[in-house]
């Protein structure tokens, strides 16, 4: 048996106390200093080795990227630091201190804070009593007034737009992306955390954020920085540290990296070639001649609410046949999550006709629908499209367990369903201990992996794929990339909703713009234009910007 | 005929507000310890107990608040041992609150046991509020009570205020919801469940006070007669917020008065009047019914982490 930890009041001996040493030990910290050293940090969970020996420094001043595949262990480095886990083995120095943090409280006190990889917000509350959790500022009476107007002066001073009083279940993903950033920003932590800060930010608010990041460490501020994406990385970054399987591999000022460097670190130098064969196999997709009338699903005219009444969707209607990636682009917010929520039922529909297969399918809720043959990769995967407390098999058979063969009249069937997540875990290339192991114990890119391998395994007549690709690392991305071109030519129809403007170039065969609820331009993808998608994108009308087109003479 | 029924009504709402008292005190303790995450179904035990002990400490002092300040510290240490199980030990909640009903039966009855039947001298005596309590039916409805009616009153208040109006509120409530995003923010979450379950178990003893030294001040065994159950179902029906819970534990006060006061005529129309005496439990089953299915609680507000134990890291 394990033996009985019991967390009796486990906080850090008076915190405001530390807090104010590590404020005066701040003053006397200078640019390039080193302000955290771990040293041989091991951390083992129950059949991983999550951390391996792991040295780490950061420097004052300085933007550290840690880079490395899903499950390479990160996460778990940055969250010893944070005080979530405690290491194994291992030393940790803030400021030239030892420090043992027993809880995040601790790590906070020392001016650390963290962006989540998986937000950690409080959805039944305010964004305003979500930040006012944790600020030191916050007055212990009516604290919320002064928070929102905080709220407010920070979120203009750094491009983050949220609305103070909205709650946080009625977010989309990059919203809570956007308040989990600008809450650290504004305890003010001197060590900041971000893990995968970018996945759900829109093109103009990561620029805004690279910025802001920029601008803090110039102010003195030290940040590690955790991405999947290998341009940012070169972008924002002065050093990068690249882990694979729980080990450190090298630390690399990044004028001395570049991607391939980069990838061949990450993936070790037999994995790199077929990487690049991957790579040259998606550009060589086939383009599917027209497939004819085979229309798998068809939106006429649709209107559908958003959370707070608004209307979220107005009157949109497109088709996707067999056989065809359909694309939407557009900035988070703009209708897309109610849209792809009211197809596969989760979202009533106000007015309008969603067909199936020429099935009128209306509002005829998800069960239904999903019977039907439709694929969903939500965009929240945590939140909705697993349950953390189940299994990695339970997650896997939860489309099917009511279906022979997975159970019988009463019972399931365990050993067929082991034997099929066997399966399933090694074609997905989902990195588990074990098909019994809780959802919440894998880490991040391997949850969406669990995700997409219960979708994608059904043969699927409609695949709805909400940003597929977000937090996958490269080789991941490229395969599931490759995935979504194989079910397509299996026949499947896909409609793809993502942010990423280059994902939606590559794969679709049509591509849609959505903006305010609208889906406009939409055209084929021999005739994509990058710049009149990015005008669409950001609303300005179609008849403007072949004006824009015809003045220049385009 | 008029200032006749205005007295009865009076009287009505003064004797429901009495009854629903001890409801409203227990269901506020409970209502912080469940939005804190923990459950605690023991609050029957848990007034039986606070019921002995402020009778015995009130029968020997001739002092009943001394009495209320005994059962409040014995509630306490109940919920301390509660929160102690529950948080430190990560017992499953049910199971821990049914055996602190057991144990809080078993132990009242053996405490108090030479003083069964025995009656206070000196129990809480109603006091008027000079001014206030000449205003029709509501000067007597609510203005004609034991201090700790009163108290009851500004506790409601006080604890409106502090769930949604202060920084701890937003702990408490962050606490139950979620707390390993709580946790993640610096929030204390063992200290907070500690403080909460330890408070719904004071207040849990200082419902039973009342009923030992001002509603029904005697000692019979199981005294509460099950008003720690109907305080749990309220929880529920005020949807976790005090100032609802105070509606509810009155509207359940006036079902329990009603079945005296409808016992006449009910028996006149030939309908045995027992059935009224039912009614709190048959209510109660209903709310818990209803509170039980998923969606239901989701719609209602329900803490989403109540009753599970919350270990970091996992
Ligand atoms: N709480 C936990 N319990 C058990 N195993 C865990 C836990 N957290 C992480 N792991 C395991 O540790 C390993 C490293 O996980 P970690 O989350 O650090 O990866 P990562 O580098 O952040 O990956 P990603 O890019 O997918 O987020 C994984 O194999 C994961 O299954
Ligand atoms: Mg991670």
């Amino acid at each position: 048996m394990k033996s009985l930890k019991i967390p009796l009041f486990n906080s850090g001996r008076s915190p405001s106390r530390s807090y104010i040493k590590a404020r005066t030990l701040l003053d006397h910290v200078n640019k390039g200093e080193v302000v955290v050293l771990m040293k041989g940090i091991t951390k083992k969970f129950p059949g991983v080795i999550a951390n391996y020996r792991i040295d780490f420094d950061l420097k004052c001043g300085e933007v550290h990227a840690l880079l490395g595949e899903n499950g390479a262990g990160k996460t778990t480095l940055v969250s010893i630091l944070y005080g979530v886990h405690q290491p194994d083995e291992g030393e940790i120095y803030v400021y030239g201190k030892k420090v043992r943090f027993k809880s995040p409280k601790d790590a906070i006190a020392m001016g650390i804070g963290m962006v989540h990889q998986y937000p950690k917000l409080i959805d039944s509350l305010t964004v305003a009593e979500n930040i006012a959790l944790g600020l030191r500022q916050a007055s212990v009476i009516n604290p919320l007034p002064k928070v929102e107007e905080l709220i407010k002066e920070y979120s203009e001073k750094y491009g983050l737009k949220v609305n103070p009083k909205a709650k946080v279940w009625q977010l989309s993903a990059g919203e809570k992306q956007r308040v989990e950033i600008l809450r650290v920003l504004m305890y003010g932590a001197k060590i900041l955390i971000l893990d995968e800060p970018t996945t759900s930010l829109s093109p103009l608010e990561r620029e805004d954020l690279f910025e802001a990041i920029k601008n803090l460490a110039q102010e003195g501020a030290s940040i590690i920085f955790i991405t999947h994406k290998l341009n940012e990385v070169m972008k924002v970054s002065d050093r990068i540290t690249v882990l694979r399987r729980g080990r450190k591999i090298g630390t690399i000022p990044t004028s001395e990296a570049d991607p391939h460097l980069l990838i061949k670190m990450m993936l070790g130098e037999e994995k790199v070639p077929q990487m690049i064969s991957e790579w040259s196999l998606s550009r060589m997709r086939k383009h599917c001649e027209d497939p004819g009338n085979n229309i798998a699903l068809e939106v006429e005219d649709l209107y559908v609410l958003g959370d707070r009444g608004e209307l979220a969707v107005q009157g949109v209607s497109f088709i996707v046949r067999r056989g065809e990636i359909f694309g939407i682009a557009g900035i988070a917010g703009n209708g897309q999550r109610e849209l792809v929520e009211a197809i596969v039922g989760l979202r009533r529909a106000l007015k309008g006709r969603i067909r199936l297969m020429g099935v009128d399918v209306t509002n005829r809720g998800s069960r239904t629908i999903a019977e039907m043959g439709v694929a969903y990769i939500p965009e929240d995967r945590v939140r909705y499209g697993l349950v953390l407390d189940l299994s990695v098999a339970d997650n896997l058979i939860l489309r099917n367990y009511r279906r022979n063969p997975f159970s019988g009249r009463i019972m399931l069937n365990r050993s067929y369903i082991s034997h099929w997540c066997e399966e399933l875990v090694k074609k997905y290339e989902i990195k588990t201990p074990s098909i019994n192991v809780r959802v919440r114990c894998l880490s991040g890119g391997n949850m969406q992996r669990v995700v997409l391998a219960r979708e994608l395994s059904q043969s699927p007549r409609l695949i709805v794929a909400f940003h597929p690709t977000m937090g996958l690392d490269v080789a991941a991305t490229e395969q599931v990339r490759k995935l979504l071109l194989a079910e397509k030519e299996r026949g499947a129809a896909i409609l793809l909703v993502s942010e990423d403007l280059d994902e939606v170039m590559e794969l679709s065969d049509r591509i849609g713009v959505m903006y305010d609820g609208r889906l406009m331009g939409v055209m084929k993808n021999e005739e994509v234009d990058v710049k009149r998608i990015s005008l669409l994108m950001m609303g300005v009308r179609e008849s403007e910007v072949d004006k824009d087109k015809a003045r220049k003479g385009v | 005929m008029t200032s006749s029924l205005i007295i009865e009504l009076g009287h009505l709402l003064n004797i429901s507000i009495k009854a629903g008292t001890p409801l409203l005190l227990a269901s506020l303790g409970e209502v912080y310890a469940e939005r804190s995450g923990v459950l605690n179904l023991g609050l029957e035990g848990i007034m039986l107990i606070g019921a002995a002990t402020g009778f015995i400490v009130a029968y020997s002092t001739g002092c009943p608040e001394l009495g209320v300040l005994a059962a409040i510290v014995a509630g306490a240490i109940i919920g301390l041992l509660h929160a102690f199980v529950c948080i430190s030990l990560q017992a499953n909640q049910v199971v821990a609150g049914l055996a602190l009903v057991m144990v809080g039966t078993g132990l009242s009855s053996l405490m108090a046991r030479d003083y069964v039947g025995i009656a206070l001298k000196r129990a809480l005596r109603p006091v008027k509020i000079p001014g206030l309590s000449r205003i029709p039916i509501i000067g007597e409805g609510f203005f004609h009570h034991d201090i700790l009616v009163y108290a009851s009153y500004f506790i409601t208040l006080i604890l409106w205020f502090i769930m949604y109006k202060t920084k701890y509120g937003i702990w408490i409530r962050a606490v139950g919801e979620d707390p390993s995003a709580a946790d993640a923010m610096g929030v204390n979450v063992y200290l907070v469940r500690y403080i909460c379950t330890t408070f719904g178990g004071a207040m849990a003893g200082l419902a039973g006070a009342h009923i030992s030294l001002a509603y029904t001040p005697m000692w019979v065994e199981g005294i509460t007669v099950g008003r720690g159950w109907i305080a749990l179902a309220l929880v529920i029906f005020a949807m976790w917020d005090p100032l609802r819970a105070m509606i509810g534990a009155y509207l359940f006060g006036t079902t329990e008065v009603l079945q005296y006061w409808l016992q006449m005529p009910l028996q006149a129309m030939g309908i045995d009047p027992s059935l009224l005496g039912t009614f709190p439990y048959v209510a109660t089953i209903i709310v818990l019914l209803v509170g039980s299915f998923e969606r239901i609680r989701k719609r209602i507000g329900a803490p989403a982490s109540l009753g599970k134990p919350y270990v970091r890291g996992f």
